[in-house]
């Protein structure tokens, strides 16, 4: 059947099994979005800015599973989707992105709308395309697709000139399965370490499991929580590795590294076997690398060979999938004499149990001022923990991360990789438009709320639900906490205080939200019944304490047991 | 530490600037490179070389390996090798430098591949250091202009890269 550019894309979508795509039309693309109007199964979300399509379809990946789906026009629309692409590509999140071009002819003469979106988005994406010929567009998505879901997930880009979308070839149906010799990830892990690593398991007297994103990315949590249950080791998570081990468990000691836990850091810190599984020992994580678990082996399992050795030196290196190196260890723990033989981690609990003494969360109670951590911490327990948390970036979302118990994977957004401000509104909307039956709660600051604000305009034409809790401190608020520990406090344009913020209730009307305020912490509790109970969109302020800082902190560069503690 | 590594890749538009532009993101450096196209010009060949630790190397060769288009990361300073280059040299050759230069390019085995009333243009090849030691020669007898091709290299024996 002979098909035009604009037909074969959505024949593709319908074989990929695409349902929901993210985007915004413009010159290059008209002809796509008008075979898009004629196809029933697709349902198109208009957001009101390119990097809100990105962080949607970014959202909605990360709830769900599958690929996100962009759709943006060329020039500025793909310039404007370079954020979300960075930010999907830092922390592994599966996304096809199309991108609009000038016809063929016009390519690399300044045409109006031109930008060389291949070059610029080569380096924040895991793969780019710019079609040639229409007889190449489809085999080009179905690797775009293929690409973006396998290995260490990321989002390519496929940049689509005007005219290739007019010209017609044959074009045949297919299932989504492709061969891409030069491209072979590397799945099932190396046997002979992972022998290696089980035995290493069975020495160890002071274990600590350190898991990361990739848990999450490859759905080994089951595995992830049945191998530290078996071991009866202690398990910490990266921010973005969290819901990948239940945190009400007794074997977790929270998150580690910059805000982590006194205990999780003190007991990385003192390991002799640190099970690093789909974490990448960031920088935020590691503090000063010389330092970093000094007495420790490491095993590192991953699937990106480039993430192994690269900043710290590790002993059993595995390449693989989370999931099937997890099921091999486990099988293996259980086949081995480990269960009759457990190693005593008595005296290794009774240290943690130590540190745990120190209560490194706790913070300063206050009836006049509201403290940004209770409104977290009534959030979850008034949530039972089962909402879909989304944040923006800064000490709000660290709170969140201390505060809010994850007890299984993809309830957690969070853009941990790039730290983008302005991800969490239209994060939030790709996640309740994946998941409508969900709570979904966009917890942001008030800096961050208004990065990309404008998409209260697509929460409004899509009556998406989301609660959105807005913790104003009327200050950049991790800015700010840098400035007054490390600058002096010399609040140099992180203070918001002077009418620098809108009338949040008033913002709320304007679009068809419903606006709360609490100013007091007896109020906390009320506005966020009240804000679980209203039907429809719900913006709720809480006017926190001004100047709390996000404790624990290990100061940048610092070993992470030097920490500053409240 | 020196390294020479080969890299094939599928032949298709970018490739180059992903390679290179992955060097430059990550902050390597590359003293030299060269490609084109092998085989049945569905894939190319491209030859580098850089400097760093076993650290970096390896991050360069896990990091090239993870560029879609790219096949196969070979390191061949690890093993025996073969490289080579190809340097031309236009150099003045005013009446009586003529013979003078020409017995240089002799002496280094390389051949004149264009002359006029005013230079020659002298073709090279052969490792750095002697491509080096003909240009230190014809130098002081007045090089216009030089170009050089970058290292191409091979593995000895019945290895393939």
């Amino acid at each position: 059947m002979k098909l035009n550019g604009a037909e074969i894309f959505v024949q593709c979508l319908q074989e990929m099994n695409v349902r929901t795509i993210f985007g915004y039309p413009g010159g290059a693309i008209l002809n796509i979005y008008d075979e898009i109007y004629k196809a029933k199964f697709l349902r198109h979300i208009l957001v009101r800015h390119e990097q809100g399509a990105v962080h949607a379809a970014d959202g909605y990946a990360r709830v769900t599973g599958e690929v996100g789906v962009v759709l943006v026009t060329s020039g500025p629309g793909a310039t404007n989707a370079v954020t979300g692409l960075a930010t999907a590509n830092m922390d592994s999140i599966p996304i096809v992105c199309f991108s609009g071009q000038v016809s063929s002819s016009l390519i690399g003469n300044d045409a109006f709308q031109e930008a060389d979106t291949v070059g610029i988005t080569r380096s924040c994406t895991k793969h780019n395309y710019l079609v040639k010929k229409v007889e190449d567009l489809a085999r080009i998505i179905r690797e775009a697709f293929y690409i973006a879901r396998t290995g260490r997930p990321g989002p390519v880009l496929i940049d689509i000139p005007k005219d290739i979308l007019t010209q017609k070839t044959e074009h045949v149906y297919r299932d989504g399965r492709v061969d891409i010799p030069s491209y072979r990830p590397t799945i099932e892990g190396h046997t002979g370490q992972i022998r290696r690593a089980v035995k290493l398991m069975q020495k160890a007297q002071r274990p600590v499991i350190y898991s990361g994103g990739g848990v999450i990315l490859s759905n080994a949590a089951p595995e992830l929580t049945e191998l530290a249950r078996i071991l009866g080791a202690p398990v910490t998570n990266t921010l973005m590795g969290l819901g990948g081990f239940p945190a009400n468990d007794s074997l977790f000691l929270g998150m580690l590294g910059m805000h982590g836990t006194y205990e999780a850091n003190m007991a990385v810190t003192r390991s002799d076997l640190l099970i690093a599984v789909g974490a990448r020992f960031d920088d935020r994580v590691t503090g000063k690398v010389s330092e970093f678990a000094p007495e420790a082996e490491i095993i590192h399992i991953d699937i990106d060979p480039t993430s192994v050795s690269k900043n710290v030196k590790v002993d059993i290196p595995i390449v693989g999938d989370v999931k099937h190196v997890l099921s091999k260890i486990v099988e293996l723990v259980k086949e081995s004499t480990f269960r009759k033989q457990k190693p005593d981690y008595a005296a290794w609990w009774g240290e943690i149990e130590t540190w745990r003494r120190r209560e490194c969360l706790k913070f300063n109670q206050d009836d006049r001022v509201i403290q940004p951590q209770s409104v977290i911490k009534k959030l979850h327990e008034l949530t039972q923990g089962n909402a879909i948390v989304v944040t923006d970036v800064g000490q709000h979302q660290m709170w969140a991360a201390q505060f809010y118990g994850f007890e299984r994977p993809r309830r957690w957004l969070t853009s941990g990789g790039l730290g983008t401000m302005g991800y969490g509104l239209p994060a939030s909307l790709g996640a309740i438009v994946a998941k409508p039956d969900e709570q979904v709660f966009l917890i942001s600051g008030d800096g961050s709320i208004q990065m990309n604000i404008q998409e209260l305009g697509t929460a409004r034409q899509y009556r998406l639900p989301i609660k959105i809790l807005i913790l104003n401190n009327s200050f950049l608020g991790m800015v700010r906490q840098w400035q007054e520990l490390f600058y002096g406090r010399r609040y140099s344009e992180t203070d918001l205080s002077d009418m620098a913020a809108p009338d949040f209730q008033k913002l709320a009307e304007a679009y068809g939200a419903t606006g709360l305020l609490a100013e007091r912490p007896d109020q906390i509790e009320p506005v966020l019944r009240q804000t679980m109970e209203t039907p429809g969109m719900v913006i709720a302020e809480f006017r926190t304490n001004r100047e709390c800082n996000v404790y624990p902190m290990v100061p940048a560069g610092a070993a992470m047991n030097e920490m500053i503690l409240l | 530490m020196r390294h020479v590594l080969s890299v094939l890749v599928n032949n298709e538009p970018g490739v180059l600037t992903r390679v290179s532009g992955l060097f430059s993101a990550r902050g390597f450096n590359i003293e030299s490179l060269s490609v084109a196209p092998v085989g049945d010009g569905s894939s190319s060949r491209i030859t580098m070389v850089s400097h760093g630790d076993s650290q970096i190397t390896e991050q360069i060769t896990k990091q090239l390996n993870k560029l879609i288009p790219v096949i196969r990361v070979v390191d061949l300073t690890d093993g025996p090798h073969v490289e080579r280059e190809l340097m031309l040299i236009k150099v003045s050759a005013e009446r009586e430098m003529r013979a003078e230069i020409m017995r240089i390019a002799d002496i280094f085995r390389s051949r004149v591949v264009d002359a006029t009333q005013v230079s020659f243009i002298i073709e090279v090849t052969g490792g750095s250091d002697k491509l080096d030691a003909c240009l230190a020669m014809l130098s002081p007898l007045g090089v216009v202009e030089m170009v050089r091709t970058g290292k191409v290299a091979m593995s000895r024996g019945e290895k393939k890269t």
